[in-house]
């Protein structure tokens, strides 16, 4: 299968990574294992000092993240980084910027054409969100974001992922925070976007029930290195995997 | 639960439902009452139904108000108002602080002064001239961000002062430039030409009062500028900013241009100062480098902060507020009820709180006229430095005013003051009461005795005990949304 994102030897000696579109694969580690600096790589917003990251065959290496999120990468951050002041709808319709066209001094005299292009990223804005069924609709749309829960507010991450019309998504711990209805729920939800969203996604996920419901392919990593993959079974059954996790435990409970 | 409405207490969610949770903030801040059901069919009223209604009413205003200072009163107030659009651009969207902003004020009037006037012979037509200063005001901007794209916070706002220092030193300066005198130095530009629209120029006096033109015209570029700045946040540039505002390194990665929006809403502030300068100098018809300088730019923020950063009416009822109080405190006879009021309405805003406040304002009255009694019968010089009649009058019964105590006075009362206060912080519940008896005494006794001798400085004490008042009570301003800081 043809990679829609590849990366050739970036130094942090992940010794490469590729993703073919339309798959799902997940990147698991102990913490520190350098999985959210892998996104903030391929975003961006890190260098890496050696190595090659190509999107669909063509390299995205120096570019700047919004320059990477126009040709089609989108994310989702750990720490959650929503824009808290704006409305729920606002948040997912600040995200269009990139794929729309509306000048400054066309905004300033509301053209025609500007004001139809204003309806369709509103339009898209309500679409993205009722991708959650009723969680992020109707009165919460005018809601500022700070005053929705925690699991609310990583679906708005979600959504708002989605609005810069991305080809590959890159999930940083969807689940986490989630009680085990909400992290079920979440599987689902993964499995939706590829499968009605037609995303391509990456994902970096500690629950290891979501691992198994919605991985691909798995990759495993400690301390920046590619320690396996392959499927999930095959990678949760991996030596160097179990020792990654056990030590980590052990050091855990030696404390 | 779907056709309950918006706003109704009752028929609204039950307590604790995710939607109750989330309405929470909206709920404590309705009030009851007539007054509360007012105040929702208010805000049912459309941003431009206010601006139109806004704008017929200060136009009536020199209708029944002849007189000149009124007059040149409103029209600076225009231009605050215009000054306070444009910083809100920057800071209240742009999250960027800027502390050269009244550099491009400047920049704006000195280009007028430039292109029309006497000092090189060029009088380029007004409605040329206007366009290109704005244009200009928006390049200087974007310049000035070019370096400063990759700063934030206090980084920002120490290279953005230093260029306003070096606009002073330039302008000050521009007297000899390889010999050339540009800008006139601490003399500034003199006899600058008045607006020349539709074939005639815009006399600033009529009759010897202070022509209406000029202020149909600031108000006629205040609601384009209202209106223009508007409708760019309400498009993608304007969420654009509110997001580099809210987050910078997610709205870069959600793919916003981050650099590109500082540099262009730096633009959008310096243009509409560039454009107010221009007003302002066509109207005074001489420019000097002092005019822009750190008083204005304090005056400005003031503005904007007093009245909700973020918020175009809010920056507008900021400048309505605080651009006239500026013209009243000038003089002392109004300063002083101003000074007062503020007393007793911060009184009375904060004896909600607790009874005993009440008691303490009585007992406050009654030591004063005690002591001035007394005091009054053992030596007269302890009430000699008074004056009389009116509110003064009243005032004076209570506060003493030792003439033959002038010399110490000053020192002794503001350490004396400051040291009360201090304690009153310090101390807690009945401690505290009967020591604000004295704290406000003390404050009313300086205000008397030090404060009103100097008016300039007075002014300005008043106007920051206003904004700690308000930010106390309002922390975003008169107009503000409610905001959380991200953690």
């Amino acid at each position: 299968m043809p990679a829609l994102l590849e990366l050739r030897g970036v130094s942090l000696s992940f010794g490469g990574l590729h993703v073919a579109e339309g798959e799902v694969v997940s990147v698991i580690g102990p913490n520190g294992a350098g999985k959210t600096t892998l996104f903030n790589l391929i975003t961006g917003i890190y260098h890496p000092d050696a190595g090659d990251i190509a999107l669909d065959g063509e390299s995205i290496l120096g570019l700047q993240p919004h320059v990477i999120s126009k040709r089609g990468v989108s994310r989702t951050f750990q720490t959650l980084r929503l824009f808290l002041n704006m409305s729920v709808k606002e948040n997912v319709m600040a995200a269009a910027y990139g794929h729309t066209r509306a000048g400054v001094f066309r905004s300033m005299l509301r053209t025609p054409g500007m004001r139809r292009e204003e309806r369709e990223i509103e339009r898209l804005a309500q679409e993205r969100l009722a991708f959650f069924g009723k969680r992020l609709m109707g009165y919460r749309w005018d809601q500022p974001a700070y005053s929705l829960s925690y699991a609310n507010r990583r679906r708005l991450e979600i959504a708002r992922a989605t609005a810069t019309n991305p080809r590959i998504l890159l999930l940083d711990e969807p689940a986490a925070g989630m009680n085990p209805a909400e992290t079920h729920e979440m599987t689902e939800l993964i499995g939706e976007l590829r499968t009605e969203g037609g995303y391509t996604i990456l994902v970096i996920e500690h629950d290891m029930h979501v691992v198994e419901g919605i991985s691909d392919r798995v990759v495993a990593l400690d301390h920046g290195v590619k320690i396996a993959e392959g499927s999930f079974d095959a990678v949760a059954t991996n030596e160097k995997v179990i020792e990654a996790y056990l030590g980590l435990q052990a050091a855990a409970t030696t404390k | 639960m779907s056709d309950s409405t918006p706003h109704g207490l009752h028929e609204g969610p039950a307590v604790g439902q995710d939607e109750w949770v989330a309405r929470h903030a909206e709920r404590t801040l309705l009030r009851g009452g007539p007054l509360g059901t007012l105040e929702q069919r208010l805000r049912r009223v459309p941003w431009w139904a206010w601006l139109i209604l806004f704008i017929a009413a200060f136009s009536l205003l020199p209708v029944f108000e002849q007189s000149g200072y009124v007059r040149r009163v409103s029209f600076d107030t225009v231009l605050y108002m215009l000054l306070a659009l444009g910083l809100n651009v920057v800071v209240g969207w742009g999250g960027l602080l800027d502390l050269g902003y009244v550099a491009f004020y400047g920049i704006g009037a000195y280009a007028y002064a430039l292109l029309d006037s006497d000092k090189f012979g060029i009088h380029l037509p007004t409605l040329v001239a206007v366009p290109l200063i704005v244009a200009i005001g928006a390049i200087v901007g974007l310049l000035l961000g070019l370096p400063s794209r990759r700063l934030t916070g206090d980084y920002l706002a120490i290279v953005t002062l230093f260029f306003l220092q070096l606009f002073q030193t330039i302008t000050t300066n521009g007297d000899s430039i390889n010999g050339h005198n540009v800008t006139g130095g601490p003399n500034g530009i003199l006899r600058v030409d008045p607006l020349h629209l539709f074939g005639h120029d815009l006399a600033v006096q009529h009759g010897g009062v202070f022509a209406v033109s000029y202020l149909y015209v600031a108000l006629g570029v205040f609601a384009i500028v209202f209106v223009a700045l508007r409708y760019v946040n309400e498009s993608r540039t304007g969420r654009a900013w509110r997001s580099l505002r809210e987050d910078p390194l997610a709205a870069e990665a959600m793919g916003m241009p981050v650099n590109w929006l500082k540099l262009l809403s730096f633009g959008f502030g310096a243009a509409v100062a560039a454009l107010t300068g221009t007003l302002f100098a066509s109207l005074s018809a001489s420019v000097f480098p002092l005019t822009f300088y750190f008083v204005l730019l304090i005056t400005v923020y003031t503005m904007v902060i007093l009245g909700g950063s973020g918020s175009q009416a809010g920056v507008v009822a900021g400048a309505l507020i605080v651009g006239p109080m500026l013209e009243v405190l000038r003089d002392a006879s109004k300063s002083r009820v101003v000074f007062f009021v503020a007393l007793v309405g911060g009184l009375v805003l904060f004896s909600r709180r607790s009874r005993g406040l009440g008691i303490v304002a009585l007992a406050t009255l009654a030591v004063g006229f005690a002591l001035h009694a007394i005091l009054g019968a053992i030596d007269s010089s302890w009430i000699a430095g008074e004056h009389q009649g009116g509110f003064a009058g009243v005032v004076d019964h209570w506060v003493v005013a030792p003439a033959h105590l002038a010399r110490w006075i000053q020192p002794a009362s503001y350490i004396g003051l400051i040291a009360v206060v201090l304690l009153v912080t310090l101390v807690q519940g009945r401690l505290r009461l009967v020591l604000l008896v004295p704290t406000l005494y003390l404050a009313a006794f300086v205000w008397e005795n030090v404060m009103l001798a100097k008016p300039e400085p007075a002014r300005y004490i008043v106007l920051g005990l206003m904004l700690i008042a308000l930010m106390i009570l309002r922390p975003n301003g008169l107009l503000g949304e409610r905001r959380v800081e991200i953690i």
